[in-house]
């Protein structure tokens, strides 16, 4: 009733949304992307990071194609509708921090809000303690909302402008073709690709691509955004978004019980670490950083998609930021936290909370 | 003679913040709300919803939308 014209934008099209990503991501998985990683923007930008070369973390190195679809595929749908909006100018290095800040404490945990959902789809115990994090992160992001905090508005820009992430990306994608992988060897032409790790697990690429470009679609269409789920239903109330990652924790679970993918326990789960705190201090901080930017890491991409310059730089943050979790070993392993990760995790903690106490209008 | 909010320009959560404010203050007679995105058009619709407050006509102008909302 609300949303005319967009199907996908009702309770129905969202709960639709939620039910096919959660379906495709673990079929992903089946296809090879890394257990309980069908799909992570996250560790999927952290991977692009690598395989550009940002960060010589030689198991986490690929280009992955369902980030360039997911770029791609929002920018179709967003053409189509008429939504391809440039826009820029609401405090850009703040959002690129943001996406500094929000990787690193992802990767503190391991996953993005998304993939916080695979693992406990793929029975990750230790993914509660992430996603109590992520809730405890956003909650604090909306009592910055409601004392005042605000970013300014964004201005009307150039179309060329909304232009340059996703030609980015295109770049990213020809570079594949020109420089494919070679099996058994961690280099080709610039591009590096992992030989063995999670970096050297993923589905052929086409595959990820053209799901990539059907994800990319149907979220710019739906708004899917698991970082505002929780804000929405914190805030207002409201269940709309909510209801999106509950269809897709639900089919990623079925998803995964139907191809042998369900693995209940907290040991030697996939890409995944059991130190309790640091899952939820590094997803306590990656939320706080997702809501104060004003959406998760999926949602920040089909933004960037649509003309969002704001939502570029954040992205491209992201990236940046995974160059540095693994420089300078903040990055968790199956092991445990980096040498720096639990520091890290603090300044992050301390320079959000910055953020969100500094950057107020008085209405 | 009706409230209007301006949240063009502004990110998510803030047009429905801001509008549901407004809302909270008025409790009814006329609200116009401008945005500039789809989703913030939708978010601020389905906001007022929740509310009761009736959509009373959506006018693009210049890439923004002006949306007039009604109760009581």
């Amino acid at each position: 009733m609300t949303a005319k014209g967009n199907f996908f934008a009702t309770r129905t099209g969202m709960i639709i949304v939620g039910a096919v990503v959660g379906i495709l991501a673990p079929v992903l998985q089946k296809l090879g992307n890394p257990g309980n990683m069908g799909i992570c923007v996250a560790c999927f930008d952290r991977d692009i990071a690598g395989g550009v070369g940002l960060h010589r973390a030689a198991v986490v190195q690929y280009i992955r194609p369902e980030i360039i679809g997911f770029v791609l595929g929002a920018m179709v749908a967003a053409f189509i509708f008429k939504e391809f909006r440039p826009r820029a100018g609401s405090a850009p290095v703040v959002r690129f921090f943001l996406g500094v800040f929000a990787m690193i404490g992802a990767l503190v945990f391991l996953g993005c809000p998304w993939r916080t959902l695979f693992r406990l789809a793929g029975g990750d115990g230790n993914a509660i303690f992430g996603l109590l994090g992520l809730v405890a992160g956003i909650y604090l992001g909306t009592l910055f909302f409601k004392a005042g905090y605000n970013l300014g508005r964004t201005q009307v820009t150039y179309s060329s402008v909304g232009w340059l992430l996703p030609l980015t990306m295109l770049g990213f994608l020809i570079l594949m073709f020109i420089f494919p992988q070679i099996p058994d060897q961690g280099q080709s032409g610039i591009l590096f690709y992992s030989v063995k790790g999670p970096g050297s697990q993923h589905a052929p690429l086409f595959i990820s691509l053209a799901l990539g470009l059907v994800v990319g679609f149907i979220c710019q269409r739906s708004r899917f955004c698991t970082m505002g789920a929780f804000r929405d239903l914190i805030l207002f109330r409201q269940i709309h978004l909510f209801s999106g990652i509950v269809a897709l924790l639900v089919a990623a679970f079925i998803t995964n019980l139907i191809l042998g993918q369900f693995k209940p326990g907290f040991e030697n789960q996939p890409v995944a670490h059991t130190m309790e705190l640091w899952n939820f201090g590094g997803m306590l901080v990656a939320g706080l950083a997702f809501a104060l930017a004003g959406g998760c890491p999926g949602r920040q991409i089909f933004l960037a998609g649509e003309g969002d310059g704001d939502a570029a730089v954040f992205v491209l943050g992201m990236i940046v930021g995974a160059g540095f979790a693994h420089n300078f070993q903040l990055a968790s392993t199956p092991q445990g936290v980096g040498t720096y990760g639990i520091a890290a995790t603090i300044i992050g903690l301390i320079v959000c909370l910055g953020i969100g106490f500094t950057m107020r209008q008085q209405a | 003679m009706s409230e209007t909010v301006d949240a063009r320009g502004l990110s998510c959560p803030q047009p429905v913040l801001l509008a549901l404010e407004a809302m909270k203050k008025l409790t009814k007679g006329e609200l116009i709300v401008l945005v500039d995105t789809d989703t913030s058009k939708e978010n601020v619709l389905r906001a007022a919803a929740s509310q009761g407050w009736q959509e009373a006509g959506v006018d693009e102008q210049q890439g923004a939308y002006q949306i007039r909302l009604r109760k009581g």
